[in-house]
């Protein structure tokens, strides 16, 4: 409850008790110096870093297969068509493989993505999905468009993920 | 005339009542009733298979559902198109029809223009009951040079087997095998080599058949349409012009049937944008420097070819115009040596290949506008035409020229006739023989880049419109059907940057140096020039780019047409 004090500003109507300004000085550092003797939670961070649990949305990424070094993907562009940002932009070509189409280009723009995963959600082939990597940044804007060279990480580095997508999608 | 009522809405059950002629199909009677029938081998330029099913329709006082593609009216007939025992039996059939399709969209260049898609989306059952595997059949099999043909994802509605039956005339397809294993083929020692093979991929219902060119370059919904002409032959057929990024690339044929029906040949579908797209097209006006010729800015250009023809006589000057321009190009340059130039010295090249032609669409006249430039005025009066011209540069009596949007340099000799100008003036879309030759060059917007009308051989006056951005043109909003990158995408994205050319419709340059030499001709627009063609040209006369529409419109005959035809 507010009401107007002394000097009209409104604030809360104190009691007696905390009028009286030192006993709630010292109840408030008793909260602080309780605090010195718990356990700490800070990171040393970048020497300590913190592996995300498979739920986490990263950077997206395109799955490589471990034996062939093939991309999954198929470059279908329904990534390209439901990023909400227009981050990302797929050419296809044609390829002697069963698949028929690869992308001859994939880029993410990072400076877009959102992270917001609909282009995993999408996918048809699993071949898109969000890594664990959140350390992304950059110094030079032409740095900002990834494109396969980067993007291409091979399955067995993103097997918790994987996982974690045929367990829950 | 027989009364049909087609009701569309079964909770709404009045209908609507059209009249049509005696011996119409149903399908074409809810059409007329502004009602969509669903169907995949019914298709309006092609007899009728009634294969597919998919047009099942419930009929009073008839015991079954009928296919309303091969069922005729009667007077009183009345017609469910969706009432629930329809919708039921058209869920089945698209079931049927999916049990051996792939759902291989994904990878499938039809999707997003695919009828099977749209159906099993709007009308499908949203489930199947077949488990087993389905049908492997032959894939990317080249049925000829330019058609790719998936028979797994082929549903048989046999639309491609009639069109080369009955419109191209050469049955070189057909169903092989039976049952489930059935696929289409050509029959052996022939390949799909007619020059209008390439209609069958847009008929195709399904991506069964592809354009080997086309083939996975762009998904259907990153690419705007706009309508266009082709200006492969004097046919002018209907086209629209594909683009993404600013590049053309694929056309497909829209209907028209005063011109093309539903058909365009593969010449003017493969190469007739070749030009556009080139490496070759020049981008900045050039001027001859010290014997080279260099870049440098419009205005500079424009003044230094007004400069280079002010000092010529009337007869020393000579124009040509081009069929390949629009009326608007060739009626601002006829102005422009008449009025401003005061020469007679005008005619423009005529590019016929006797031979290539056919009683269907090709042409032997390759230009798209040869009556065209004709009718807007292109020819002498004292008949000094093109021949002529060439006789009179080869005497020294025409000592400048100026060309408008064609290559002149065709043989060794017109190369040296040419070099004996004092000034040769040039526009054009790309590097030629005779762009290397002059003194001024131009680059002009080619058809996909601006506002003109061409007239076929028929006489029909038909509106092209930009479909690729230049510098100084965008394409007009509402005139093309966006893309989504169109309509989501900002000037900053990087699928926007495709290349902007620094080019100008032909009439701009041409009334640009007829102003700078005295004349009147300041034009805002292409269409404010055809409104001047329609005042001062009889056979033009009432037309406007509102009349002429989407089908074109017929020129007035004119007694100079008796004659050159």
């Amino acid at each position: 409850m507010t009401t107007t004090n002394g000097n009209g500003q409104s604030g809360p109507k104190l009691t007696l008790w905390e009028k009286l300004y030192f006993p709630e000085i010292l109840r408030g550092m008793s909260i602080t110096i309780r605090a010195f003797f718990r356990p700490k939670f800070t990171r040393q961070y970048p020497e300590e870093r913190w592996v995300p649990p498979p739920v986490f949305r990263g950077r997206p990424v395109l799955v490589m297969e471990d034996e062939t070094h093939v991309e999954r993907c198929v470059a279908c562009g329904l990534c390209a068509r439901v990023c909400p940002s227009l981050a990302i932009e797929v050419q296809a070509a044609e390829t002697e493989l069963d698949k028929e189409r690869y992308p001859e280009r994939f880029e993410i723009n990072m400076l877009r993505c959102i992270f917001c995963g609909f282009c995993e959600e999408v996918c048809p082939e699993e071949a898109i999905i969000m890594s664990k990597d959140f350390e992304i940044t950059f110094t030079d804007p032409r740095d900002t468009i990834f494109g396969k060279d980067k993007l291409l990480i091979p399955a067995s580095q993103l097997r918790d993920r994987l996982e974690f997508l045929k367990e829950y999608r | 005339m027989p009364k049909v009522t087609i009701v569309d809405d079964p909770a709404n059950g009045e209908g609507k009542s059209v009249e049509v002629e005696n011996g119409t199909t149903v399908i074409r009677a809810a059409a007329q009733a502004g009602v969509e029938v669903p169907h995949f081998c019914w298709h309006p330029g092609l007899s009728v298979a009634g294969n597919c099913r998919m047009c099942l329709v419930e009929i009073e006082k008839m015991p079954k559902l009928a296919i309303a593609c091969a069922t005729q009216v009667s007077d009183g007939m009345v017609v469910h198109v969706n009432s629930p025992k329809a919708v039921e039996a058209r869920k089945a059939v698209l079931e049927f029809i999916l049990i051996n399709h792939p759902l291989d969209c994904p990878i499938c260049d039809e999707a997003g223009e695919c009828n099977l898609q749209d159906y099993t989306y709007s009308h499908g059952p949203g489930h199947s009951a077949f488990e087993e595997a389905k049908n492997k059949k032959p894939k990317r099999v080249p049925l000829g040079p330019n058609v790719v043909y998936d028979a797994e994802r082929c549903i048989l509605c046999s639309r491609c087997i009639r069109f080369m039956d009955e419109i191209a005339k050469e049955p070189t397809l057909t169903f092989v095998e039976r049952g489930d294993r059935v696929f289409i083929d050509t029959f052996p020692g022939k390949g799909l080599t007619n020059p209008y093979s390439m209609n069958v991929i847009d008929l195709c219902p399904v991506g069964a058949l592809t354009n080997r060119e086309y083939r996975f370059k762009a998904r259907v919904w990153e690419t705007s349409s706009t309508e266009g002409i082709c200006t492969g032959c004097a046919r002018g057929c209907d086209i629209n012009i594909w683009v993404r990024n600013n590049e053309i690339l694929r056309l497909t044929p829209r209907h028209n049937p005063e011109v093309n029906y539903y058909w365009i040949c593969d010449e003017g579908r493969l190469n007739s944008f070749r030009h556009v797209n080139s490496k070759e097209r020049l981008n900045s006006p050039m001027i001859r420097k010290d014997g080279v010729l260099q870049e440098v800015g419009w205005d500079e250009a424009l003044a230094h070819a007004a400069d280079a023809l002010k000092p010529f006589a009337k007869d020393e000057v000579a124009v040509l115009g081009s069929a390949y321009s629009s009326v608007e190009d060739n009626y601002v340059l006829q102005k422009f040596a008449r009025q401003v130039l005061g020469t007679a010295n005008i005619d423009f090249l005529r590019h016929e290949t006797e031979g290539n032609q056919d009683g269907f669409l090709i042409r032997a006249d390759k230009t798209p506008n040869a009556y065209g430039a004709r009718e807007a005025g292109v020819v002498s009066t004292k008949g000094v035409d093109a021949n002529r011209i060439f006789d009179l540069i080869s005497s020294g009596k025409i000592k400048a020229l100026y060309v408008m949007d064609d290559d002149v340099v065709t043989t060794k000799e017109r190369e040296e006739l040419l070099a004996k100008l004092d000034v040769l003036i040039v526009n054009h879309w790309v590097r030629t023989r005779t762009t290397e030759l002059a003194d001024v060059v131009f680059p002009s917007a080619t058809f996909a880049e601006k506002f003109g009308t061409y007239v076929n051989f028929l006489g029909r006056v038909q509106l092209s419109r930009p479909a690729v951005s230049t510098q100084e043109q965008e394409r007009v909003p509402g005139r093309f059907n966006m893309s989504r990158l169109d309509k989501f995408g900002s000037p900053f994205d990087k699928w926007n940057k495709g290349p902007r050319r620094n080019v100008r419709s032909s009439w701009e340059i041409v009334s640009a140096i007829g102003s700078l030499l005295g004349g009147k001709m300041r034009y805002q627009s292409a269409q404010k020039v055809f409104d001047e063609v329609a005042q001062s040209i009889p056979s033009f006369k009432g037309l406007s780019y509102a009349r002429i529409g989407d089908r074109g419109a017929l020129l007035k005959k004119s007694k100079e047409e008796a004659l050159v035809r």
